[in-house]
């Protein structure tokens, strides 16, 4: 049963004072960086190339791919951004790596940014969390000093700086393009594309942004190779990956397990369903993955298989509903939340969060009809892929897949607003 | 780039090199590389709606209302894509929303996102009838809304500013006003504030009023600009209305004429919406030589003064009895004023012009100076002015042409740009809109040789080089290598402003520059008709058509083309304006016919007041009631520019005809040709200019003659004056655009966007004089001592013993209230209190 786990990333997160210099150098810390700053940097992009290491934010782009549209050459600045705005509903995996382990990602920041001649490097964190911005802070300013920044990083020639940087609580700052607009000092709404990051990003120079759990895979791959990174999960979605579980489970954290877990096993992991009631509805990736149900225990969890079932793998938070959850309630927190956080910059996100969150607000106040129904799904087909960025697509999945596997729970709804309507009402009542 | 293009004897379309082929809605059709589907189908007569897209605007693609299907090498994008972001490329397939039902769907589900938020209450929105969102909502919307729930609803109207008024619940959010604001003006603080459903349009003013939990994101800065009237232009719903036609009229009882602006020197195409008899307001035309689709605020805005209250209507002259002006006809009008015109011809009579005269009418002063009046003594100059510039204008700007010369498109394209005695924005501001496109999309490097960072150094993201009023032509003499070579590119430019003519030896500097580089001249007078009265010789040493007064044979030539006997034209050269006003003041000069002048604006306006009190006789040709129409004898009214057909040509050189828009109510006014022309006939001389395009018609009979030749001016600079005082500086000054001139009265919204008004001088300066930032301070005439004007202090980087004051502002005018102008030593002291 355990042997399903694979702690990579997480091997370090129960030691004590694990968050210190201290404890990563004792456990195998900065080991990579030195072999890192031997080798080409060219050699360190084929190297996450041949690893198959996918993008950990959500949408599974090959990370030594995006590496490679980086100019290989140093005309201008280059900049390396960590997307460490974790702020998608069920997502928990940057954040507590940042606490347990702030080092193995400020490795892996100055190895990436010696592969794509970055001498600059930000931390874009989700300014709500200022524990973790503090935690972080102290291992930028342990690494400093212990010369793994800075000027002339151990004697190799190579110079980096890390600016940990407090976003302001927005979740369209997740997006890559607004999260350089706001890192810019600009109000945070999604760029135009193209040009791309690595053609004009941050301050128009040459930019890749990178999750953080992508990017602290990195001096793992540089020590065991990419053979050993395939060795795990599956060809086209090799590695370990943090599987966050949430909700009604009897053991909710972190998992790591690699890639192609099935729910089922990952349940088992975490002790099965809280109080034995029964799995109704879960999401594989966060609110903006199309829900599961307890048909999809079997699903592999890899980037193919989440996508062939229909929905995606996302960021692998796997919010477990049981029995007890009404799903159109459901769907409306997260359409509230969706409503909440669209940038308005296009008329598809703003104007339909607002459309959508009031019609489920009516339906779960009982005053729903059946066309609500239509409205919504049609709405909802005039949101998706015709807003500006993936916010808007992400917005009607709970929508949309809440209704394509519960709509009787939709239109019990509206019978009991039907049944209150029917009812003779006494002249004079009152309405 | 035709629809028709080549085709091969296969009949396959031909493809240029640089040119796509693709096909939308079945239709092939060449596109150049780069440009936007949106546009393609346009040209193909394929309408795709939008609201964001605006082709002078960086593409946004925030509305998606011009969603449409794209397919690329055989294979369908995922998603419909916006047309308005996306170019064209070899073998793409579009499929609008005729061919596609994906793309129609899109659009109707957008348009009715857009629609539950609007309060659709196109009945009582200026903007219905010629509303974008309204058509569109027609041509590409569902019939009928599903939504039943509750519409966001925010206070309204905000003011922008005092001319521009936000409704933010008719907004679709498409930032044509901010992306206008930061991208074609240069002038932010107008931002999105908020986000989701909340987003708004907004000010640091707006914000603190909006809502309890809005943000101040704008800096607190006050949003200012020349320019904001385009927000409302092209906002393509009602949400942006403009204080002076806010519930004022309905487009479709509107009558528009095409136009051209009265206002400065560029000529900007516009259009003139009036109804019975008024003026209800301008908007830009679309020019792409000239303004593109842009005009500033003063050309917009400022036109109540046609209907002004004191606008003169019917002759008047003045009763010998009371001393009084008393309305009278324009027969005795007429004979007044010839007879006493005969009279003081024998001993001479000057004609000042004014600058915003048509070409038309110049060429009738022009005429009749020299015909009726016998006479070289006149001059278009309402302002500084000298010899040295009359040498510079027909020796480097006189008889130029847009083919030949600097244009709006020879700006934008220019290498280097340096501006000389110009502060674009204030002085010209569509010249200054293509400064800063220059700069902004090609690379141009701007330099301005003036006293500080002007918010048009700035914006133009230009170079300053510094300058202390009177030490320009050293400067420009001693420019840095770097300069001197970047103005050596070929097609660099030089743009000129009238104030060159306040430094003695600047234009003479100039033109060295000029040699010396191979940099292109613009000379760019504030006024509209300067150009056109220097080319219809309303100036003491030309004729119409560039004929030197002096020139025997030329003179010739126009005594036969006019019908006049041979010697009959005045041979002499004739007196400048400062020359006139001076001889009428000594009593040399019996009588003068005045133009549309104003005598605060002369350099000496107590000389020019003196010379209409000792003229024996004044004939005012005037709009409005003025000081010269206080010393007038006579006084003709005359049709105001949007009164009458005519031309301009604007700094370019460029011929700018326009039509009557405004046929008054309350009577037809004539223009000053016509005026002229029956004037002249009472004094048996024929001018041939009784309507505009009879006048026109004649000048264009007679020709360009033997271009005049005057070598280009040498004139050396003048000394710098020392400070040998406490307290002394050298003042630099020109006119903001918004001041109060006689253009903008009677609109107060417009004067509310004014800017705030300083005197401007270096924290030394202001240590030394004991003055710190917004306290007042107090500036006076150095020579006397005579004259305060208060305004509080701006530190700025003005070289030490130097300070800026607008030459005219609520606290005063320099000329007219101190006797001072740009290079005059001032007396700074502190004014008291706390501004």
């Amino acid at each position: 049963m355990t042997d399903k786990l694979t702690p990579v990333l997480t091997k370090r997160w129960l030691s004590p004072n694990s968050w210190t210099l201290h404890t990563y150098e004792q456990l195998e810390g900065y080991t990579a960086l030195p072999k890192a700053l031997r080798a080409e940097p060219e050699q360190l992009v084929q190297l996450v190339k041949d690893s198959g290491l996918r993008g950990r934010g959500g949408a599974g782009f090959p990370a030594g791919v995006k590496w490679g549209f980086m100019p290989p050459n140093e005309d201008k600045p280059h900049y390396l951004v960590i997307n460490a705005d974790e702020g998608e509903p069920g997502t928990c995996k940057d954040i507590p790596l940042m606490m347990a382990d702030p080092h193995s990602l400020i490795e892996g920041c100055v190895i990436a940014s010696y592969a794509m001649r970055a001498h600059h490097c930000f931390i874009y964190v989700r300014g709500e969390v200022p524990h973790c911005i503090r935690r972080l802070n102290a291992a930028v300013r342990e690494a400093y000093q212990a010369g793994y920044l800075g000027t002339n990083i151990l004697g190799s020639g190579f110079d980096l700086d890390i600016v940990v940087h407090a976003g302001a609580g927005a979740y369209i700052c997740g997006e890559e393009t607004a999260l350089l607009d706001s890192l810019e000092g600009r109000r945070g709404q999604p760029r135009l594309k193209p040009p791309f990051p690595a053609a004009a990003g941050l301050y128009g120079q040459p930019t890749t942004v990178n999750n953080v759990e992508t990017i602290a895979s990195v001096p793992y791959i540089v020590n065991g190779g990419s053979d050993w990174f395939r060795g795990m999960g599956t060809e086209k979605s090799p590695g370990p990956k943090i599987f966050s579980i949430s909700g009604h489970v009897e053991k909710p954290g972190q998992y790591e397990a690699p890639l192609g877990t099935t729910l089922r096993e990952l349940l088992e992991l975490a002790g099965g369903m809280k109080d034995g009631i029964p799995l109704k509805f879960w999401t594989p990736g966060g609110s903006s993955t199309p829900l599961f149900t307890a048909e999809h225990l079997d699903v592999p969890l890899d980037f193919e298989g989440a996508a062939e079932a229909g929905s995606m793998l996302g960021t692998t938070a796997l919010q477990i509903f049981n029995e007890t959850v009404s799903v159109p309630w459901a769907v409306m927190k997260w359409t509230q939340f969706y409503e909440h956080e669209s940038c308005g910059k296009c008329t598809p996100c703003r104007e339909g969060t607002y459309w959508l969150a009031q019609i489920l607000e009516r339906m779960v106040d009982g005053r729903g009809t059946e066309e609500d129904i239509d409205t919504l799904l049609d709405v909802c087909d005039n949101v998706l892929g015709r807003s500006f960025c993936a916010l808007g697509d992400g917005a009607v999945s709970p929508i949309t897949s809440g209704i394509k596997y519960f709509k009787d729970e939709f239109l019990a709804l509206c019978e009991q607003n039907r049944a209150r309507n029917s009812e003779p009402a006494l002249a004079g009542a009152g309405s | 780039m035709t629809l028709a293009a080549d085709r091969d004897e296969a009949g396959e379309l031909v493809v240029p090199e640089g040119y796509v082929k693709l096909t939308i809605d079945g239709l092939e059709v060449i596109a150049p590389q780069g440009e936007l589907i949106i546009r393609t189908a346009e040209r193909l007569g394929l309408q795709i709606p939008r609201f964001c897209d605006h082709p002078l605007l960086d593409p946004a693609g925030a509305c998606r209302q011009c969603l449409v299907e794209v397919e690329m090498g055989g294979r369908p994008m995922p998603k419909p894509q916006a047309s308005c972001t996306v170019p064209v490329a070899d073998g793409m397939v579009v499929r609008t929303q005729h061919t596609s039902a994906v793309a129609d769907k899109a659009q109707q589900g957008v348009m009715e996102l857009l629609l539950i938020n609007h309060p659709l209450d196109c009945p009582i929105c200026d903007k219905g009838g010629e509303c974008p969102l309204q058509n569109q909502a027609m041509s590409n919307g569902r019939a009928d809304s599903r939504f039943v729930d509750t519409k966001r609803t925010f206070p309204k109207p905000l003011a922008i500013s005092s001319q521009v008024l936000l409704d933010r619940e008719r907004c679709v959010l498409c930032q044509r006003c901010t992306r206008f604001s930061s991208e074609i003006a240069g002038d932010p603080f107008i931002e999105l504030l908020e986000r989701g459903a909340g987003q708004q349009i907004g000010t640091s003013a707006t914000a603190e009023i909006a809502t309890d939990d809005a943000s101040r994101t704008t800096e607190g800065k006050p949003f200012q600009s020349y320019f904001s009237g385009n927000t409302i232009q092209i906002c393509p719903v009602g949400a942006l209305t403009s204080a002076a036609y806010r519930f004022r009229s309905r487009p479709f009882d509107l009558v528009s004429t095409p136009s051209i602006c009265e206002g400065c020197s560029s000529g900007c195409a516009e259009r003139v919406d009036t109804r019975r008899g008024k003026i209800m307001r301008k908007l830009a035309g679309n020019d792409p030589q000239v303004n593109e689709e842009w005009i500033c605020d003063k050309g917009r805005f400022a036109f109540p003064y046609v209907s002004a209250a004191d606008r003169v209507l019917r002759p008047q002259m003045r009763n010998p009895k009371t001393g009084n002006l008393e309305d009278t006809s324009w027969t005795e009008a007429l004979q007044v004023a010839s007879r006493g015109l005969l009279e003081a011809r024998e001993r001479g009579v000057g004609v000042l012009v004014g600058g915003r005269s048509t070409v038309e009418d110049t060429y009738a002063y022009s005429k009749f100076a020299r015909i009726a009046l016998g006479t070289n003594d006149i001059d278009f100059r309402a302002r500084a002015h000298s010899n040295e510039e009359l040498d510079f204008l027909t020796s480097r700007v006189l008889g130029g042409i847009p083919e030949g010369g600097v244009t709006f498109a020879g700006i934008e394209a220019a290498p280097a740009a340096l501006c000389v005695a110009l502060e674009p924005e204030e002085e010209s501001p569509i010249v200054f809109l293509r400064l800063r496109k220059a700069a902004r999309k090609k690379s141009t490097r701007v330099f301005h040789l003036a006293s500080w960072t002007s918010p048009a150094v700035t914006k133009t993201f230009g170079t300053l080089l510094p300058a202390v009023p009177g030490e320009e032509p050293r400067e420009l003499d001693h420019l840095e290598a770097d300069v001197r070579e970047a103005l050596s590119a070929p097609g660099a430019v030089l743009l000129v402003g009238e104030r060159a003519a306040e430094v003695p030896g600047l234009l003479s500097a100039v033109g060295r520059l000029s040699d010396t580089t191979g940099a292109k001249i613009a000379w760019i007078p504030r006024r509209a008709g300067e150009r056109g009265a220097l080319e219809t010789g309303a100036v003491p040493t030309l004729l119409p058509g560039g004929r030197s007064v002096t020139d025997a044979a030329a003179r010739a030539e126009l005594e036969s083309a006019w019908g006049l006997r041979s010697g009959q034209l005045p041979a002499e050269r004739g007196r400048d304006t400062g020359e006139m006003l001076r001889a009428a003041a000594d009593g040399e000069l019996a009588g003068l016919v005045v133009g549309g002048v104003d005598p605060d604006d002369l350099p000496d306006p107590a000389l020019a007041t003196e010379a209409l009190r000792q003229a024996g006789f004044v004939v005012s040709l005037e709009l409005r009631r003025s000081a010269v129409t206080e010393h007038a004898d006579v006084v003709l009214p005359v049709a105001a520019a949007p009164e009458k057909d005519g031309s301009f040509y604007n700094w370019e050189g460029r011929h700018r005809p326009f039509d009557v828009a405004l046929h008054r109510s309350d009577g037809t006014m004539l223009p000053d040709c016509r005026v002229l022309d029956t004037l002249a006939i009472e004094m048996d001389a024929d001018l041939f200019t009784q309507t505009p395009t009879a006048a026109a018609d004649d000048l264009r009979r007679i020709g360009r003659g033997r271009p005049a030749t005057v070598s280009t001016p040498d004139q050396p600079a003048a000394p710098t004056p020392t400070r040998n005082r406490a307290n002394q500086a050298v003042l630099a000054t020109w006119r903001e655009l918004l001041d109060g001139g006689s253009l903008q009265v009677e609109e107060p919204h417009l004067a509310g966007t004014a800017r705030d008004q300083y005197v401007r001088m270096s924290a030394n300066t202001a240590r030394e004089v004991g003055l710190g930032q917004g306290q007042l301070a107090t500036l006076s005439s150095d020579v006397d001592g005579d004259g305060a004007i208060r305004l509080p202090v701006e530190i700025a980087d003005l070289p030490d013993g130097v300070v800026w004051a607008p030459a005219r502002s609520e606290a005063g005018r320099l000329h007219r209230d101190l006797g001072v102008a740009h290079g005059s030593l001032v007396v700074i002291r502190g004014g008291g209190s706390e501004a």
